[in-house]
């Protein structure tokens, strides 16, 4: 019993000790090695199995890759004093893992230091800008194009000029706050804007505008739609016109040759003997005027009644 | 996740391999041992064990990760593989294959509660986005990616699920924050196209090890109370080819109906053209015919006509009054107006 329980002794304690000063370092982490509270050594970065004293060495992790940073969303007023509702993010990693254990410590200490620095760092670069600056991110010329209006409509030039841009402006975000967290051993990878809304209120009046604006769209369309109409109508008037008064004209063209051609004829029939004419017509016209109703006196010089007193040889 | 199941099934392993719960039992075990080759037994299950957690599989659509003492060392294929035993060799099994799918801002029907509760605000929210005429769109969309490299997935970031939502949505917002109201709504795939590329690229510069395959534009839109009016103005487009075609509809109507009256008008007016022409020519002839005989014998036709023609008229006329030639006294006692004119 007592030589195997040295024996055993003998094994056991040396795995003991080989365990206490072997550690491992994951493709994620990083350790800082602190003897009795003091930093020892340069920072293990690299993955695998690593040695250190046992006992009087401590082995502190870090994570080594991309930590995420979530802003507190809140509201921030633009330049033109409009309250909007900014969500921002950021993406930090450990660089300096020697200075971030002896200023930091721990991610929830870190996190109120990125707070503290990233927040106001938003907060001013949102506010010496105007909205617009923030929303877009170039001078991109927009199509406001609406379904039915005419082509030279479309593209109306913007009444404003973006200096910055978002993209700049998250850029400023992180100038700003990087250097302020280098002496923490953590770099500010980026900054963005996640999201970016009116405040409530705001956000009532946009829907205001926005419902006024396509309202009178709309009524522009109906006017236009009017307008249309009524110009098909006139046009409709004017044909109509155009149709019935060319139709009179040639009408009347067509009656007053024929007219002309019936002249010509009957003068050229009739002048051979006028007087024969105006004789066959008048005793025509005696036949059609006079009938029952007519009352005729005639005297006795006429050609009809001169037999009437007596006849003479000689007339 | 791979982890915490492999610390498990170690944890199993041993209680399987009979660890006793009371140090009393423990005890009685040790002394039961006690007999020869009893050691040599204990080696062959430690030996066992250990060859347990030495062979894995990998799946049709995974890779596995191979890390020794936390260093990664190499990627296994899909099949049965070997690797040391646990302690010294962690495998961690990536879907690489697999295509992965995150709606934003998207209300689904085919979500179980806990998340249902989460979505109805932030899902709101993360679809209401200003758009570059300072307009408010709503823009739900999907991402589908893959994980191209296990290694960037696993390693470089801390939270790639987290990094890809806020990405996603950082960069929608820039591209949508560049475009109209109108674009937003009727140049989806434009959007969608551009935010597959920020994304890419922002993914690719944080090495998160993913490749974006499709974004896909849901149905954008207008928010809900604005809807109404984004309706109207549809309709009032409607409106106005309405308007126009009724219209057209109106002058198509009369103006073939005017073109037709017009036609018979001018037919009319030949027709009474003819009519004068061929009357006039007939009445010449008739006359020309008349004359020529007359010509033969001018006063005894002449005197003829006027003779029939008055025997004809006369037994026709009314009351007929004959005067002397030489009384002139007896006209002014003829009531001509009413007896001769009318009466009988």
């Amino acid at each position: 019993m007592k030589p195997k329980g040295l024996l055993l002794f003998l094994i056991v304690i040396p795995v003991i000790i080989i365990a206490m000063s072997v550690y491992v370092v994951d493709e994620t982490q990083q350790v800082v090695i602190t003897q009795f509270g003091k930093v020892v050594g340069k920072p293990k970065t690299t993955p695998g199995l690593q040695f250190k004293l046992p006992v009087i060495q401590k082995a502190t992790y870090f994570p080594k890759n991309l930590l995420a940073w979530d802003g507190d969303p809140g509201q921030i007023p633009t330049r033109e004093k409009t309250y909007i509702w900014v969500d921002a993010f950021a993406r930090w990693k450990i660089v300096d893992p020697v200075k971030y254990f002896q200023t930091v410590t721990s991610e929830l200490s870190a996190k109120s230091r990125l707070d503290d620095i990233i927040d106001p760092a938003v907060r001013n670069a949102i506010t010496s800008y105007r909205l617009i600056e923030t929303v877009r991110k170039s001078n991109r010329v927009l199509d406001m194009a609406e379904i039915g209006i005419d082509d030279n409509e479309r593209k109306r030039p913007l009444g404003y000029k973006i200096e910055v841009g978002r993209e700049e402006i998250t850029r400023i975000i992180l100038q700003e706050a990087q250097p302020k967290l280098a002496k923490f051993g953590i770099e500010l990878v980026d900054v963005k804007i996640k999201r970016l809304n009116y405040v409530e209120q705001v956000r009532k009046s946009v829907y205001g505008r926005m419902i006024a604006e396509r309202k009178q769209i709309a009524e522009k369309f109906r006017s236009e739609g009017q307008g249309e109409a009524q110009k098909i109508l006139g046009e409709k008037e004017r044909d109509l016109k155009a149709i019935e008064s060319e139709a009179y004209r040639k009408a009347q063209e067509l009656m007053g040759k024929a007219d002309a051609e019936s002249t010509k004829i009957f003068a050229q029939a009739f002048g051979a003997d006028p007087e024969f004419y105006s004789f066959v017509k008048t005793l025509e016209t005696y036949k059609e005027s006079l009938d029952e109703n007519s009352s005729v006196v005639l005297s006795t010089d006429s050609d009809l009644f001169k037999y009437l007193k007596g006849y003479s040889s000689t007339p | 996740m791979n982890w915490d199941w492999e610390k498990l099934k170690e944890q199993q392993q041993q209680q399987k391999g009979g660890v006793p719960p009371q140090v009393d039992e423990l005890f009685e075990k040790m002394k039961n041992f006690k007999f020869p080759g009893g050691a040599a037994f204990i080696v062959l299950i430690i030996i066992v064990l250990l060859s347990l957690t030495s062979i894995y599989t990998v799946a049709v659509n995974e890779v596995g990760i191979v890390q020794r003492f936390g260093k990664y060392v190499r990627e296994s294929q899909p099949g049965l593989n070997f690797k040391l035993p646990a302690g010294i060799e962690k495998v961690t099994k990536v879907p690489v294959r697999r295509v992965f799918k995150k709606e934003f801002g998207a209300r689904q029907e085919f979500t179980d509660n806990r998340s249902r509760f989460l979505a109805t605000s932030d899902t709101e929210n993360a679809s209401l986005m200003l758009t570059g005429d300072l307009n408010v769109g709503l823009v739900p969309w999907i991402v589908q990616y893959r994980i191209s490299d296990p290694y960037n997935f696993l390693f470089k970031v801390r939270d790639v699920d987290r990094l890809l939502s806020d990405m996603s949505e950082a960069a929608m917002r820039l591209v949508v924050g560049d475009r109209s109201i109108n674009e937003v709504i009727s140049k989806r795939n434009e959007i969608a196209v551009e935010a597959k590329e920020l994304l890419q690229a922002e993914l690719n510069n944080a090495d998160a090890g993913i490749n974006i395959v499709t974004i896909e534009m849901k149905k954008t839109n207008v928010p809900g109370p604005v809807q109404p009016s984004f309706n109207e103005v549809n309709q009032a487009v409607q409106d106005k080819e309405t308007m126009i075609y009724q219209a057209k509809e109106d002058y198509n109507k009369a103006i073939p109906t005017a073109k037709g009256e017009a036609e018979r008008t001018i037919r009319t007016a030949e027709g009474y053209a003819l009519e004068r022409v061929n009357q006039a020519k007939g009445d010449a002839s008739r006359f020309m015919a008349f004359y020529e005989e007359y010509a033969k014998a001018k006063d005894i036709t002449k005197r003829r006509l006027y003779l029939e023609t008055i025997k004809e008229l006369l037994p026709k006329l009314g009351k007929k009054y004959i005067i002397d030639a030489d009384q002139k006294n007896l006209l002014p006692f003829l009531n001509l107006s009413t007896e001769g004119g009318t009466k009988k």
